[in-house]
């Protein structure tokens, strides 16, 4: 009986939790539509959310296009079917590694720091200020976060895909001798609208997930430097495990 | 200004707020002392409605806050102020920023005149000149008057101090407390200032209210409690350790809880 009953109150407990998060993420994206706008504040979180996370995301993207172009070359080789890398690259990268690992770098880069600042505001009282001044936190705070997630996210991915079939290119065609014409030309007729349709679905879905459970997560956080160290470290392992599950869930969707 | 009615409110099994009714006079100030844990900081932010009590009312110009719908309570915050504990800047903006953040928010006054009443509030806090500095290269006394300019700045009826001069020196609370009392006496701005700090609370006070574990033990002038005669009043002003005043926390007897435990 002890057994059920805890595990029924930490079922709940969690249930709440969840439930609490998801009252909080619509009502930032509500907030989001009622005036005033804070077109700044936007511009500003697209800023930090969105622009400044494009070297890291050239530099994992060409990596994992380069990457694949040599693996690629080495499993199609073994059937004689080196014209199809270009293909090969470009499906994984846009199906699926373009959006997955663009979410995780962000992740890491931005989602992190967005629970730490809203940590230190809450441990600096700055929420209640704003709330002294009339100003509503969620409105101010949050909202401008999670719009600015929904709208980088698939830009940086479609930014990752070209850099990624580039880097495959550079590897397949410049270095291993594969013919340009049948790398792009084979990938441009193999690649349809549903394809890149998916991975810009699925980017979006991780734009949210990474603000949401940031700000959720920094926003409940315990005022105090634990707390908000706890907070941070939770929200990255919890975006990065969130996305995986999310981008299983997404594709058998998908497909 | 402030009228408060049978105020209820309880973390768990702790009642910090216990059938409080009060009284905040409109161009006084009043101060609520208490020792630490005695529920004045929850009190305050009762009084602005940031916490709902459990029960009980809070009429500010009669209204009654614990009731008001979001929008109205936003319409009725803008005419408070607040100083807090921390003094509550926002780190990414600078001072003139900080200041100005709620005429940018609330107002669609000029960007001249905005910086024409920023200065005008620096230099009531004394603080000209510190415009592009960030919070952060400032000192804790400064941040205050910072956090001070920045409460005054929509023009607000009344301000709510959370302990201004705890952690100060004599120096800077005797620049804090003077603040305080100029603005209370020149705008006839009402003030209600939470404090543990004796001296500077009699430096100031027109009104005092004693909080003790959620009740209100003395309320009245400062003259009033000065001349208490109530021995845990007396106590509480005087500082003393021992008195009716318990140092520890908990009802249990200590002979019980050592020896039978």
């Amino acid at each position: 009986m002890e057994i059920a009953a805890t595990l029924g109150r930490f079922t709940l407990y969690r249930l709440q939790i969840l439930g609490r998060s998801g009252i909080f993420l619509f009502a930032a994206i509500f907030q989001a539509f009622l005036p005033p706008f804070r077109l700044q504040r936007l511009i500003k979180e697209i800023e930090f959310v969105g622009s400044k996370s494009f070297l890291i995301v050239f530099v994992t993207a060409l990596f994992t296009g380069m990457v694949l172009g040599i693996q690629g070359y080495y499993s199609l080789s073994q059937f004689g079917a080196e014209a199809a890398l270009g293909v090969m690259v470009a499906l994984s990268i846009i199906r699926e590694l373009g959006p997955v690992l663009c979410a995780l770098m962000v992740t890491g880069r931005a989602g992190s720091a967005i629970t730490a600042e809203i940590g230190i505001m809450k441990i600096t009282d700055q929420f209640p200020a704003l709330e002294m001044m009339a100003i509503d936190p969620l409105k101010y705070v949050i909202s401008p976060k999670v719009l600015a997630g929904i709208i980088s996210l698939p830009l940086l991915t479609a930014f990752f895909d070209l850099v990624g079939i580039a880097g495959g290119y550079l590897v397949g065609v410049k270095l291993l001798g594969v013919n340009e014409g049948a790398y792009l030309g084979k990938m441009i007729t193999a690649i349809t609208f549903t394809d890149i349709y998916g991975g810009i679905l699925k980017s979006l879905c991780f734009g949210v997930l990474i603000t949401w459970i940031a700000t959720f997560i920094g926003f409940t956080s315990e005022p105090t430097t634990e707390g908000v160290s706890r907070a941070t470290t939770n929200a990255v392992v919890l975006t990065s495990l969130s996305i995986l599950i999310v981008d299983y869930i997404l594709t058998s969707l998908l497909l | 200004m402030i009228r408060v009615k049978n105020l209820v409110k309880r973390y768990g099994s702790l009642t910090v707020s216990n059938h409080l009714n009060c009284h905040f006079k409109k161009g006084k100030i009043t101060v609520i002392l208490g020792g630490s844990g005695s529920g004045k900081t929850s009190l305050l932010r009762q009084l602005t409605g940031l916490e709902k009590p459990d029960s009980g009312s809070v009429f500010f110009n009669g209204l009654d806050l614990t009731r008001l719908r979001r929008k109205k309570l936003y319409e009725a915050r803008k005419k408070m102020g607040m100083l807090f504990q921390g003094s509550a800047l926002f780190n990414y903006l600078n001072i003139f920023e900080n200041i100005a953040f709620p005429l940018r928010e609330h107002t669609k006054i000029a960007d001249n005149i905005i910086k024409t009443i920023v200065t005008m509030k620096l230099e009531m806090v004394g603080l000209r000149g510190t415009e592009d500095l960030m919070p952060s290269q400032l000192s804790g006394g400064m941040t205050k008057r910072v956090g001070l300019a920045r409460a005054i700045v929509m023009d607000p009826e009344i301000i709510f101090y959370d302990e201004p001069t705890s952690g100060l020196d004599p120096i800077s609370t005797g620049v804090i407390d003077k603040l305080i009392k100029d603005l209370n006496q020149t705008l006839n701005i009402t003030s209600v200032v939470v404090s543990h700090d004796i001296k500077s609370c009699f430096r100031i006070a027109d009104n005092i209210i004693i909080l003790f574990y959620g009740d209100i033990i003395a309320e009245g002038t400062a003259q009033e409690i000065k001349n208490s005669e109530d021995l845990r009043v007396k106590q509480f002003i005087n500082g003393e350790p021992e008195g009716p005043i318990p140092f520890t926390r908990t009802d249990r007897n200590y002979l019980d809880e050592i020896l039978f435990d």
